[in-house]
Parts: C-alpha cells; structure tokens; sequence
C-alpha cells in the first residue's frame, strides 16, 4: 500500500504542501483519528482553495466520514491540525466552526423532524436577536425580535422558492421525501451565510429528477463564490461535478487530483475493484 | 576501555529509554481525558484515606475492632445491595432502560417470602390470615414464632425460596402486561413506565400490607467461635446474609459462565455491537434475565429484612439509589462490575463513618455515583474487561 | 334516541375537537384558555357533585374547591418550569423536589428572625423569595452545567441523586446550625425551619388588610369580597384562602406567559432543535450548551419559587415535604397534558390534582355519606368478609384505603399513559417556534412553481 502510493506522483503525503503561494481555505495537515486500534484516519494532508467543487471518494471504511467528523468538530482528532481561513481551529466543536462559516450537511439528513420547514429554515441565520433570552420575553425588546422574525422570513420565503420548497413549508420536517430533506438541509445550511459547504453524500437517496435539482443549486452557488467539499458515493456525480477529487483509502490518501487523473490512476482503480483488504 | 565504552553505551542508552518513558508519559498525561483525571483523583482520594485511616489506627483513634466491625457490615450490606444491584444491571443491559422498580421488586421479595416464613412457622399458632397478612391484628409475634434462625429455620429458608419464585412471578407478569408492550419504545418511555411499575407495585404492597413499619424477625443470635479472628462475636442472622449472598453471587457466575443461555446474556450485555446487531433480544434471553434478576431481587429483599429485623414498604424503595450507585460504579451493564460496585458502595457507607457522621455517608455515596456518571460513564474500571 | 339528539351529539362531536385541537382562526392563548377552563369545569363539577353527595356545606364545597384550585396551580407552576427543561429542551430532569427544597429552605433561612431557635438573616420576604429563586437557578447551574452531555436516563439519576443529596443535606444534624462568615444559620435537620413567615397569610393579608398584623381594617376590595362571602356564609379565613389561590394563579398566568414567550422566540426555536437534535443545532452554529443552561437555570428558578409559595407556604418547611415522590406527581401530571405544551401543562396539572389527588377522598367521602360502609382496618378481616359473602367488609377496607390507593392509581395511570398516550391525553400538539405566528405565513407571491413532486423512498 505505502510502497504503491510512494510510486505515484499524484500522491499527497501526510505533509502536503502548501499549494502554490494561494491561500487555501481550508488546511488539513497530518490529521488523525484512532478508533479501538485502528487508524480511521491515518495522517491525512490537502488543502481546499476557494471556490472550488472537491470531491472526496474512497471504498467504505476509507476514513471518509471520519474525516468530515474531525473536520467539522465532530470528533477530536487525536493529531494533526485543521486550518479555516487562516485560523487554527482543530478541535473546535461544531458551533464554533460554523460561526466562522464552516458548515456541514450529514449523510443521513438530520433535519429536526417536529419542526416544520419553516422553523428548520428560520434557526439557521446566525446572531438572531431572540436568540438573547432577554430579549425574547421582556415586553418591549420583543418588539425588536418580532420585526427580526418578519425580516428573516422574506430571506427564508426567497430560498424556498429557489429550492422549490416553498409548498413544503409548513409540513413538519419528518414528513418530506428523503430528496427534500436534502435540499432542506443545503437550504438551510445557506442561510447560515457559510465560506465553505462541507456535503456529507448530498445524493444519497435522492430521486434523478431532484439530483439534477440539487445539482444545479450547486453549481449556482460555486458560481456566486461558494466553495464545496464533497463526500460522495455516485462516481458519476464526482467525475462530472467535482474540478478536483480525493481518494482515500485505509485512513490515508491515495490519490488527489482532476477527475480525468484519477480515472487514470491504477492505484485507485486497484483499490476500487481489488476489494478491501 | 571497551568495558568503559560498553558502560557508557549502555547509560546512555537506557537514559535514552529512560528519557524516552517520561516524555511518552508526559505525552499521555498531557492528553488525558477529564474521565482519566477523574479516576487519578479518585485513586489519590482513597489513597489519602487509607493513609490516614492507619495513621488514626497507629495513633489510637480508633480501635482494630471498629475497623474489623466496619469491613464486615460493609461485606454484609455490599453483599445485599449486590443481590438486587445484579437484577438492575441485567435489566439495563438487556433490556436497555434503567428499572425504576427495581426497589419495589426488593420489597415485593421481602413481603411475600416473610409472609410464606410466617405461614410455614405459625402453623398451629396462629390462623393463617394473621400468619399470610404478617401478623395484622398482633395475634401472634416473632417473639411467639421464635422467629431467628435458630428458631425457626425451615420457615426462614422456606421465605428465602418463595420470596425468589415471587418475585420472578412478579416480574414476569409486569414485564407481560407492561413492558412487553413497550419492547421498541426506547430508553426514556420505559424508565417512565418503570416509574409507574414502582408506583403501582408500592401501593398494591400498601394495599395488602398497609403502611406501618413491622418487626419481624427477633434480634439475631449471636455466634463466638475461634475462626472469627476479626471481632469476638457476629450476628449469627448477618453470617447467613454473607453465606447466602457469596452463594448466590456464585452460582450466578455458574450459570453465567457455563450455560449456553448465560453465555448468550453475557454476549449481549457486555457487546454493545453484538446486542445492536441481534437486535431486540429474544424472549427467551428476556426471560432468563427477569428469572435471575428477579430473583436474586427478591433473595435480596428478603435477607435485608433478616439483617435489619424490620419490614415497611419503603423498604426497597429507599435502597433504590445505593443499588443505582452499585450498577454506575461498576460500569452499566457489567454483572460482574455491579457486584464489585456493590461491595464497594458496602464498604465506602461503613467505613467512611471514620469521617463524616452516619447521616452523611449515603449522601457521600450518591455524591461518588453522581461523580463517575459525569466523569466515567463507564464505571470506575472504565475499559478494563470486567465480565 | 331521537333524531334530536343525534343532531345534538354530532354538533356536540364536532364542538369537543374544536376545543381539542388548534383551530387556524383562533388566538393560539385564546384556543389554550379555552382547553384549561374545559378541564378545570370539569375538576369543579365533580366536586360540587360529590361534594353535594357527601353533604357538604356551601363553606365546606367553598373550601374544597379552593383547595383543589390551591393544588392545581401550585402544581402548574412546576409543571411548566418541568415543561421548559423537558417538553420544550428534552432535559429529563427528575430532582425537582431537589430545587423546589432549595427555593423553599432559602427563604426560610433568609427571612427567619436571628433569634429563633435556628436562627436566620430576618429579612424581608421582598428578599427572601428572590433570594431563594436565585438559589435553585444556581443550584441548578452546579447540576447541569457537568451533566448537560449526559444522556438522558444517565441525567435522570444524576438528577435525582443531586435532589436526594440536597434533601440529605437539610436532613443532616451536622447543619442543623452553623456559621457562615460569622452569620449564625442552620436548617434544623429533621424539625426543619419555623420562625419564618407564614407566605400563605403573609400575602393573603396583606392584600386584604391595610394593617396585616391585626385583620380588622380590610382595604376596600378585601371589604367588597368579605360582603359577598357573608352572601354565601363564608368565613373570613376562607377569604384569605381563596385570596391566595388567586395569588398563585397570577403567578401561574405569569409564568405561562413568561415560558411561551421563551418558547416561542428565537431563543425557543434552539431549545426545540435541541431536543429534536442536537449536534444538528450544534452544526448551525448554535452555542447549544449555553442556551441549556439557560434554560435550565430558569426552570429551575421557577421550581424554586414554586418550593416558595406551595410547600414551603405554611410557616414551616422540614426535608419530608420534598420527598422525590414531589417530583414523580409533576412528571405525571405533564405526562398527562402532554410535555410540548404549556397548555397542556396545565390542563394535565388541573386533572391530576383535580380526579387523581384529591378526588378520591371526595369520592371516600361521597360514599360513605351514602352508605354506613364499616370501618375495616386490615386486609385480613376484608378478605375474612368477602368469604363470609359480605362485601361490604371489602368495601369498608377500600373505602379507608383510598388515600394510598390513589398511588397505586397514579402508577397505573403513568403506566397506561406510556403505553397507549405516550403524548398525552389531549394527544401529539405541536406549536411552531417563533416569535410570529408561523401557520398564518404565506409565500409572498402565488406564482405558480413547477413544484417538485416526487415519490421516491
């Protein structure tokens, strides 16, 4: 495994290097993450540059999620560090990272089932002024917090039109399809006004039809300067979307680069067909 | 001069290794968990008692003998909170809710196998309305029915057995009419209807008993015989409890280690993975767990009455946070772990009476269990395999 | 039945839900006053029936009712606070009588004459009752702020453990008296704290009586109400009671108002989140521990002030009036208005003090007014009738249990309720969070999107 990797130039080491005089978004350096013996993450490295689709891949058990959980606080990683926009932030938990614009969805949507698309959409926006218990329940601050709701609500009306969500929006969230979840939990993740998207499997479960939807979203959004990190199982969504793809294989990563040089890579078409080991 | 450079290698090299330990301990140290803290203040704790509880010995505080009668209530009521601390853990990991009835299962135990000691002794003595309803019109005594060990034993052994077969009984007809019907409904629901369980089994108790606290059993005999080195004498009713509770606790483990059934049970409590995989347990696990629980409860239940001669129906109810601080401390869901918890929670509200007044010491022990919830959700052997 | 009637129960069939669930026309507080009076008529007439039956006088039913009112509202005040912690934040806390005890024992300790027997700070109660809220809210904040990550059930023996601990701790004859920073205190261990005022005569007095300390001079409202009770022949003392259930009831309205604004606000939306999921809440970048302990620490001063102005009411307050059984009579009663709502809250608080607590010995009382039943003591002598054929025996036995019977009634109740209402009786009501209406809130504009349908999964 080691000795192969070491053959391919396309290979990242623990220590990647810093691309090239572009300040990266997001830095991953040496990450790492143990789970009962075994290296779920074994001493990862890329760095994400602005604006940009990646897709990250790998078999199952490759250290994908894990990878996204150390990333977004999830998990403490037992080494390694995270950088987001120039700021350290490895073991940061989730909120804080989000504050700072780091948002992530999950693959299996955690959408909050009781609360209806229009609750799920109005707790995203950051730094609400109802969000102070003072101001929620003293007489005349209300006042301020109920002009913020109706404000808020405009926002979350015109992203539900643009996800065709808008006649969902009183349903209670565990009512929707598996696919509008989806784009509840893309919408939803927009209106905290994030740097970065970080989908966990954004297609699982998602009907062609409502892909193709969700897919343009995502190519809007990049267009407006959105950067996305995606994990993803569907190689056809990876191969046409991403300008970049990451392999991972056993905790470690085993290829990065355009989609047309993984296709290429024999390492990876190994790790893919040769089964796991 | 080889030698000298042998030597020198050699220093070096184990300085080196030397040097090397201590940074990797260093480098452990400095990511340890609060949980690891926790255990390493808790270790540092009782070390600072021990230490001071020899020096009050050496200095003449207290006497060799207070601390021998301390160990030994403390193996006495570790012993019984064992019995019925086991039943919770069982139901825990099985049936994954924590059993608020639990203490109400102690006290049906206690009931029913001293109405059955009453009815087997008083036969002859007394109608068997008196006998079976524990002496409500005091038409008879445990003084008329010489109720000790000595006196009577057949009836006390005959309670022990039924106390056992009716708390089983007990505990499978709750489990049939009510938890049965919530085998899916999750952790929170169950704990709550196990809140009703207690209630409901309390004041059926209540209904069939009433509420006044009765005694009895007569004081223990007393035992003096040369092979009990640590005190000159000891309650002949308390030798019964360890006797029976080390027997109990022993047998339990035959079963766990040797039978297919108790194997499985081991499988599914200690393998989270295991238990998740397999699913909702079986009937036939579920079945087996309430017969051991349940029984070993009720045994509990009624020797806590033997020990401590008076019966109320709170009896169980208020013991249901020490048997709580039992199961915690050994790690929830470790049968093995909630016997060493109980002998330990025994112990620690004996002998800490060396510091703090007798009022105190449960609330020291809720305070410990409070404690390793917080910091050790594991228990204090934490990852150690206990079972 | 005639057709007449027929019509009268479907128009009936069709009023009853009206009442039970949410309506889109109607206030939110208005269809929620609506469900609460619904209850509490129902609680009233079958204590003036049975009262009636049981041959009670005007005072006598007076005074009945204003006892179940007492009880019914002191208990909705903890149900809402217990509603807050786990209706709307999922926090399944089982150590209320634990704070309720801290509210009550630090008014007592506070407003106590320093030269009682356990001597206090002798202030005033302007003092105390704050005081003793601020007390419980911190107390509060030393239990979750550790706690907070807990899972539910292992949060639940945290806190009752700490409920136990504090009680223990009042109990204990190591703080029956004490110094702090050379200020004599103590708690009186098990004869607890006497030498403080009475709240219930306090307050009531002092809204009656421009002279508190003698009743002989009433403002003009308190002489209005004494004009109307002599109407009725009630009592003066009967007054005052009804004075202070009318008290406890603003206190109640206070809150309910208090916790809806929380619930629906920003703030409230969070607490929902939570409990749906909370690293979810977490990944939008809500500080969910601290909105916890907020939240936590508020419902936690509401229990205390409830431990204030119910238990520790009377002029005295021992560790045996927090007993945890305190704690298990609010769980059932949000069990049964269903935890979620406020409304629900309460209207589980009216039914569970109204039939479950003091209903029985009403009905105790309405049958034996009717039937000479004997006074069987024991179970033995019951069942000794009932063999000889004389169930009147039996019936005499649970007649005189009827008070501990009505514990075993709560656990069937709980146990039922788990099993077939998990949300309770007025079933599954669920509000949106938010300081607006959000089920009036319509898109903008009606243009027609090709909406997605799709029918996967």
């Amino acid at each position: 495994m080691k000795q192969m990797s070491d053959q391919l130039d396309l290979t990242v080491d623990g220590e990647g290097s810093t691309a090239d005089g572009r300040n990266a978004l997001l830095e991953i350096r040496n990450l790492r993450k143990r789970f009962g013996g075994i290296d779920a993450v074994d001493g990862i490295g890329f760095d994400i540059e602005p604006a940009t689709i990646t897709g990250l891949i790998g078999p199952n058990g490759a250290g994908k999620s894990t990878t996204f959980n150390l990333i977004t606080g999830v998990y403490r990683p037992d080494g390694g560090t995270v950088r987001f926009a120039g700021e350290d932030v490895t073991g940061f938990r989730p909120n804080q990272l989000a504050k700072r614009g780091l948002v992530r969805t999950f693959q299996i949507t955690r959408e909050l089932n009781e609360m209806t698309v229009l609750e799920n959409m109005l707790l995203a926006f950051k730094g609400q002024l109802g969000e102070q218990l003072y101001r929620s329940v003293l007489p005349v601050l209300r006042r301020e917090v109920v002009e913020q709701e109706h404000e808020l609500l405009a926002s979350v009306w015109e992203i539900l039109e643009l996800f065709e969500l808008d006649h969902l929006a009183h349903e209670e969230a565990g009512t929707l399809s598996g696919g509008q979840r989806k784009l509840l939990e893309l919408s939803r993740a927009l209106l905290t006004n994030p740097e970065m998207l970080l989908l966990d499997e954004p297609m699982a479960g998602v009907n062609p039809s409502l892909e193709q939807h969700l897919l343009e979203r995502i190519h809007e959004l990049h267009g407006e300067g959105y950067t996305f990190l995606l994990v993803e199982h569907d190689m056809n969504v990876i191969m046409e979307h991403c300008e970049r793809v990451i392999v991972m294989h056993q905790g470690q990563i085993l290829a990065d680069g355009s989609p047309a040089e993984i296709q290429q890579n024999e390492a990876v078409i190994e790790a893919y067909l040769g089964g796991e080991v | 001069m080889v030698r000298d450079g042998l030597n020198d290698i050699t220093s070096r090299i184990s300085v080196e290794a030397i040097r090397h330990q201590v940074e990797a301990l260093r480098y452990r140290a400095s990511r340890w968990s609060l949980g690891e803290w926790f255990g390493v203040a808790l270790v540092l704790l009782v070390v600072i008692l021990a230490i001071d509880l020899v020096r009050r010995l050496v200095v003449g505080d207290i006497g060799p003998s207070t601390v021998g009668t301390f160990l030994w209530r403390g193996s006495v009521d570790g012993l019984l909170i064992a019995l019925a601390a086991v039943g919770l853990s069982m139901t825990y990991s099985i049936l994954r809710f924590a059993n608020f009835s639990q203490g109400d299962l102690v006290t049906t135990g206690a009931f029913t196998g001293w109405a059955a000691a009453y009815v087997v002794a008083g036969i002859g003595v007394a109608d068997f309305g008196t006998r079976f309803f524990l002496n409500p019109d005091r038409g008879t005594s445990a003084r008329e029915l010489d109720m000790h060990i000595f006196g009577a034993p057949l009836a006390i052994f005959t309670g022990l057995i039924v106390a056992a077969v009716m708390t089983i009984l007990v505990a499978l007809a709750i489990d049939k009419l009510v938890y049965k019907r919530m085998r899916n409904a999750g952790g929170i629901p169950l704990l709550i209807a196990s809140v009703g369980v207690a209630l409901a089994l309390r004041y059926i108790i209540v209904f069939f008993y009433g509420e006044r606290t009765r005694g009895v059993t007569r004081s223990s005999p007393v035992i003096e015989h040369e092979l009990l080195f640590w005190t000159d004498a000891v309650d002949a009713h308390q030798l019964v409890v360890v006797v029976i509770g080390v027997l109990m606790v022993f047998s339990l483990h035959i079963v766990l280690q040797y039978t297919k059934l108790g194997k499985a049970m081991r499988a599914m409590a200690d393998n989270k993975d295991l238990a998740l995989v397999t699913g909702i347990p079986t009937e036939r696990v579920v079945l087996v767990t309430w017969v051991l629980g349940a029984g070993l409860t009720g045994m509990g239940g009624y020797l806590i009455v033997l020990e401590q001669e008076t019966l109320n129906f709170n009896t169980g109810w208020f013991l249901l946070l020490l048997i709580f601080a039992a199961v915690i401390l050994g790690g929830i869901g470790s049968i093995y772990g909630a016997i060493v918890g109980a002998l330990i929670i025994g112990m620690a509200i004996n002998i800490s009476l060396v510091w703090i007044p007798s009022d105190l010491t449960e609330v020291a022990a809720f305070m410990l269990m409070i404690l390793i919830l917080i910091f050790r959700p594991s228990g204090i052997f934490g990852g150690v395999e206990t079972a | 039945m005639t057709a007449d009637d027929g019509g009268r129960l479907s128009s009936l069939a069709k009023y009853v839900p009206g009442f039970l669930t949410a309506s889109d026309d109607r206030p939110r507080w208005l269809d929620d006053l609506r469900l609460i009076l619904l209850a509490t008529a129902v609680v009233y007439l079958t204590f003036i029936l049975l009262g009636l039956i049981g041959g009670l006088s005007i005072n006598g039913i007076t005074r009945e009712l204003q006892a179940v009112t007492l009880l019914s509202a002191s208990i909705a005040l903890v149900v809402l606070a217990l509603n807050l912690h786990w209706g709307y934040t999922g926090l399944f806390n089982i150590g209320i009588a634990g704070f309720m005890a801290v509210g009550a024992y630090t008014t007592a300790m506070v407003t106590a004459s320093p030269d009682a027997r356990i001597p206090g700070l002798g202030l005033s109660l302007w003092i105390g009752i704050p005081a003793g809220m601020i007390a419980a809210a911190l107390v509060g904040f030393i239990v979750a702020l550790p706690a907070l990550r807990l899972r539910a059930d292992y949060f639940a023996i945290v806190t009752l453990a700490a409920a136990e601990v504090i009680r223990r701790l009042y109990n204990s004859s190591s703080l029956d008296q004490f110094e702090l920073f050379g200020i004599a205190l103590g708690t009186g261990s098990g004869r607890g704290i006497r030498d403080f005022p009475n709240i219930r005569n306090t307050v009531s007095r002092h809204i009656l009586y421009a002279d508190p300390g003698g009743p002989s001079d009433p403002y003009p409202w308190g002489q209005l109400l004494f004009t109307i009770g002599e109407e009725f022949d009630l009592i003066a003392f009967v007054i005052e009671r009804i004075v202070y259930t009318l008290f406890i009831i603003v206190l109640v309205i206070l809150v309910f108002v208090l916790l809806t604004r929380t619930a629906n606000s920003p703030f409230g939306r969070i607490l929902k989140a939570i409990r749906e999921d909370e690293l979810a809440t977490k990944s939008l970048g809500k500080n969910t521990n601290r909105v916890k302990i907020k939240a936590f620490m508020l419902g936690c001063a509401i229990m205390g002030l409830a431990g204030i102005v119910w238990q520790g009411s009377r002029g005295n307050v021992t560790p045996d009036l927090f007993m945890p059984i305190i704690t298990f009579y609010i769980f059932i009663a949000l069990i049964i208005g269903g935890s979620g709502s406020n409304a629900g809250g309460v209207v589980g608080a009216v039914l569970f003090a109204g039939l479950l607590f003091d209903g029985p010995p009403m009905v105790e009382r309405a049958v034996n007014n009717l039937v000479d039943l004997p006074r069987t003591n024991t179970m033995n002598d019951a069942l000794i009738g009932l063999a000889n054929l004389d169930p009147e025996v039996f019936f005499g036995y649970v007649m005189v249990q009827m008070s501990s019977l009505r514990f075993m009634l709560f656990g069937i109740v709980l146990i039922l309720l788990m099993i077939y209402r998990p949300d309770g009786v007025l079933g599954h009501r669920n509000e949106p969070a938010a300081a607006i209406d959000l089920r009036k809130q319509q898109a903008p504009d009606h243009e027609e999107t090709n909406e997605v349908d799709e029918t996967d999964e």
